[in-house]
């Protein structure tokens, strides 16, 4: 079926979407009847285990699995020739596989080397234990300044960096460099009264969801199988599941649980395809539960940078140059972790003049992944510390400086387009007017403010809306639902058919029960999906209005659909009342059968996001310790469907960047070891470390969406590293630029001030 | 006939050059007459190549009209969180 939909914007007035009802999914997680990954079990299930590599980078020379493969309860060992390459040539997912299980080489510690299943966990263990390894250790590097150096150690000799104007002519560390910009820097900087010129670093952070990795996978002798998994994209998943072991997608079906948090760590396979090979072996179901220290050291956390900024203005406050150099660790594989940082760095300022330059850099660490906008706050820490800087030096307000050098509608963006209708101007007003910025600060504290950009992007969504016989509905989705968008789109529906919200129950559908989703990434959510749920309601309205003509006897063509009721419309149809959803539904089995919406479409014309935040800190200077005091993030959502759920979008962005600001970072030893790999030595901030974050939505349309929502759900993680940043070096004086800005670090800054 | 701006790497690809001016009604046809033009190309359209329409981006509506008077802007493909 070919969905004509028309996305564009148009003013409405809305009756369900805007309101504030209970999320559908609170009394199951309040309860603990809500399933996560590790909740779902089966028949006979067997516990697998996953032996990881202690080393950095080390040859694999032997694997000896009899011993394990004897020891009583044990039903399956695999290694990596149990996953053969069958990826035919896909770089990237070669990539996948050798992260899922090494070949040759292990490529940093934590990497999975064999797997068992076994009866129970002390069996798998145990089996873990006799699985002998024989390594030959190789130099490593973990820092991404070192691993640039001529002299570091090569991860893969078939790696030439790509983007330069001619083929090195021998491997490097780094994959790929990476331009953007337009105009003339030089002659920019040419014509400066101020410029700053900074060096920064901020550490490898995880996104640190509180659900660990987990699944139980099942492949029956007929070669069908099924998988329970933790994922933000199951339909995803069955696609790389299926490719790795070489099956076809529609026997795998794949259910996706709820999930504890994500935010991009859960877009990759981990552990999932060696479950499931675990499984074909043993002829026997597989739960595998990561560990919180496998999360840590074998999943996907984000790039350690290290980046140049340089800004260059006029005495009016005009900036006429920027400049930055961004060198992204992407772990032991290529990504394009630089390049979304380069893209990104100056996206929120209006600059004739702007060059960025990406550098990929691979190191002994875990593959990256995706963090809620990824690359873009590391960028932003930069960009918008020497921002702050700059205006303090020209001796402007730092707001006023923004909005002066804010992008607006024709500008063209740093990273190539031109802008469309975006919100940076309106949420910086929006700061500059609000309380915060006026209230008064005591000793020790200082405020801080910044501004972010992400892209958002929608995706492939496939959508249906069943009406039962009592005339409730039943709307099956595909993106899984990671901030509430269950909630959201009960909301859409509701909107679109007329019908009170509680008369609509939204679930995340199997991939056996609905054509192929995006996985939920890139704030698409509720984007896509309302996207798909309109369209789905206004096909089931079509059915409807077909319905009730039948009942009345009446052409279609005289039937409108009118709050939540068909309507005959014209002079002789006076007297025929109106037919409630519920009334032509009770009708559906003698009138064609069942009554139902579908749509598949991609959603496509995302609009770009932008935020403003504001940070109150104060510094105890015999400490280091930083407290934050008072937090606002002020974000534009296009409009807000359930604006609750956008709170609190913005208010877990800004908490998980106060964590990354402050505290959070992978400490590798001089063994390439991962030393902090826990909660109890990576501290994410807790409620007692946070204020309550104040939120302010705006709402300016995208036009590209009928109700002008744009997603919401990464932007607000960009700024505070910025604006912790500002706040902290206006609070001690001195300016920050290695991230976090641990106690230790910022009394070194204290100290080198003194003594400077 | 359209102009299409390249990002760096992509215009590197394509033997140097930042526009290329293509006779394309949409992205499908746009992506085809690129392969064609440049066959180095077609790895990077294989691994995903975004446009930029009047500064709007489109990763997957490859039936998407391009307006001769647009801008028309190529971009990686984004990855997400």
């Amino acid at each position: 079926m070919t969905v004509n939909f028309d996305p564009r914007y148009l003013k409405r007035e809305f009756q369900s979407v805007g309101t504030r009802p209970l999320r559908p999914d609170g009394i199951d997680k309040v309860t603990g009847r809500a399933r996560y990954g590790a909740d779902f079990n089966m028949p006979g299930q067997l516990v697998g285990r996953i032996l990881r590599s202690p080393h950095a980078h080390a040859v694999i020379e032997k694997i000896d699995t009899s011993k394990a493969e004897a020891l009583p309860g044990v039903k399956a060992v695999i290694t990596a020739a149990d996953l053969p390459n069958l990826t035919d040539g896909d770089a990237a997912m070669f990539d996948v596989l050798d992260n899922c299980m090494a070949r040759r080489r292990v490529l940093y510690d934590g990497h999975a080397v064999a797997a068992v299943a076994a009866v129970d966990a002390r069996t798998a263990r145990q089996a873990l234990k006799l699985i002998e390894v024989e390594y030959q250790v190789l130099p490593h590097v973990t820092d991404v300044d070192e691993a640039v150096k001529e002299t570091a150690p090569i991860l893969h000799e078939s790696v030439f960096t790509e983007g330069t104007e001619t083929r090195p002519g021998k491997p490097s560390n780094v994959a790929k460099r990476v331009q953007y910009g337009h105009g003339d820097v030089e002659a920019g900087f040419a014509q400066a009264d101020f410029i700053v010129e900074r060096s920064f670093k901020t550490e490898q952070t995880h996104q640190g969801y509180i659900e660990p990795h987990a699944c139980v996978a099942s492949v029956g002798p007929d070669g069908t199988a099924d998988l329970w998994v933790c994922t933000q994209g199951h339909f995803v998943y069955r696609q790389h599941c299926a490719q790795l072991l070489g099956m076809d997608a529609s026997k795998l079906r794949v259910t996706s649980s709820e999930i504890g948090g994500g935010f991009g760590g859960k877009t990759h396979v981990w552990a999932e395809p060696v479950a499931l090979a675990l499984s074909r072996k043993a002829g026997r179901p597989v739960k595998l539960v990561m560990t919180r220290d496998e999360v840590f050291r074998a999943t996907g956390p984000t790039s350690a940078t290290s980046i140049d900024v340089k800004i260059g203005a006029r005495k009016d406050g005009t900036i006429v140059a920027a400049e930055a150099t961004l060198r992204y660790s992407s772990g032991a594989y290529a990504g394009m972790w630089a390049e979304l940082g380069a893209m990104t760095a100056f996206a929120c300022y209006r600059l004739e003049n702007v060059k960025t330059v990406g550098y990929e850099v691979l190191v002994n660490r875990p593959k990256t992944a995706p963090y809620r906008a990824p690359s873009s706050p590391q960028a932003a820490f930069a960009v918008e510390s020497v921002i702050d800087e700059l205006a303090h030096k020209i001796g402007i307000d730092p707001v006023d400086f923004r909005i002066k050098n804010a992008a607006q509608e024709g500008t063209r963006s740093s990273y190539g387009p031109i802008y469309g209708p975006i919100g940076i101007g309106p949420t910086l007003e929006a700061a500059k007017n609000h309380p915060h910025m006026k209230a008064p600060l005591g000793p020790n504290q200082g405020r801080g403010m910044a501004c972010g950009f992400w892209f958002n992007f929608g995706g492939q969504t496939c959508t249906d809306l069943n009406i039962g016989m009592d005339g409730t509905v039943s709307l099956a989705v595909g993106t899984v639902d990671v901030g509430g968008s269950r909630a959201s789109l009960s909301l859409v529906a509701a909107e679109e058919l007329g019908i009170d919200y509680s008369q609509v129950r939204a679930v995340v559908a199997d991939t056996s029960s609905l054509g192929y989703n995006d996985m939920t990434d890139g704030s698409r959510g509720t984007f896509s999906s309302s996207m798909a749920t309109i369209s789905a309601a206004r096909n089931a309205i079509k059915v409807l209005r077909e319905r009730a003509a039948q009942m009345w006897d009446i052409p279609v063509e005289e039937v409108i659909w009118e709050k939540g009721h068909a309507v005959a419309v014209g002079e002789k149809h006076g007297n025929l009342g109106r037919l409630s959803l519920k009334q032509i539904a009770a009708e559906s089995g003698k009138t064609g059968g069942p009554i139902a919406g579908h749509s598949e479409l991609v959603a496509d014309g995302a609009g770009v996001s932008f935020a403003t935040h504001i940070c109150d800190v104060e510094v105890d200077p015999a400490t280091g310790a930083t407290k934050v005091l008072r937090y606002t993030v002020i974000q534009d959502a296009g409009k807000a469907v359930h604006p609750t759920y956008v709170e609190g979008q913005y208010q877990g962005g800004a908490a998980q960047g106060i964590g990354w600001a402050l505290n959070e970072e992978y400490i590798y030893g001089e063994d390439g070891r991962l030393q902090n790999a826990g909660f109890l030595d990576y501290r994410i901030p807790v409620c007692s470390d946070l204020p309550m974050i104040d939120t302010q939505i705006l709402e300016i349309p995208n036009p590209n969406h009928p109700y002008g929502v744009r997603g919401v759900g990464e932007t607000s993680i960009v700024p505070p590293l910025a604006a912790v940043a500002n706040a902290v070096s206006n609070a001690v004086g001195v300016r920050m630029t290695h991230i976090p800005m641990s106690p230790p670090r910022i009394l070194a800054a204290i100290e080198a001030k003194g003594s400077g | 006939m359209v102009e299409v701006t390249l990002w760096g790497s992509l215009g590197a690809a394509a033997g140097g050059r930042n526009k290329i001016e293509v006779e394309a009604k949409d992205i499908r046809e746009l992506f085809r007459k690129l392969s064609e033009q440049f066959p180095s190309l077609e790895p990077w359209i294989d691994r995903g190549i975004a446009v930029s329409i009047d500064g709007t981006i489109y990763r997957d509506t490859w039936s998407k009209e391009l307006p001769e008077d647009a801008e028309i802007f190529l971009l990686p493909r984004l990855a997400g969180g």
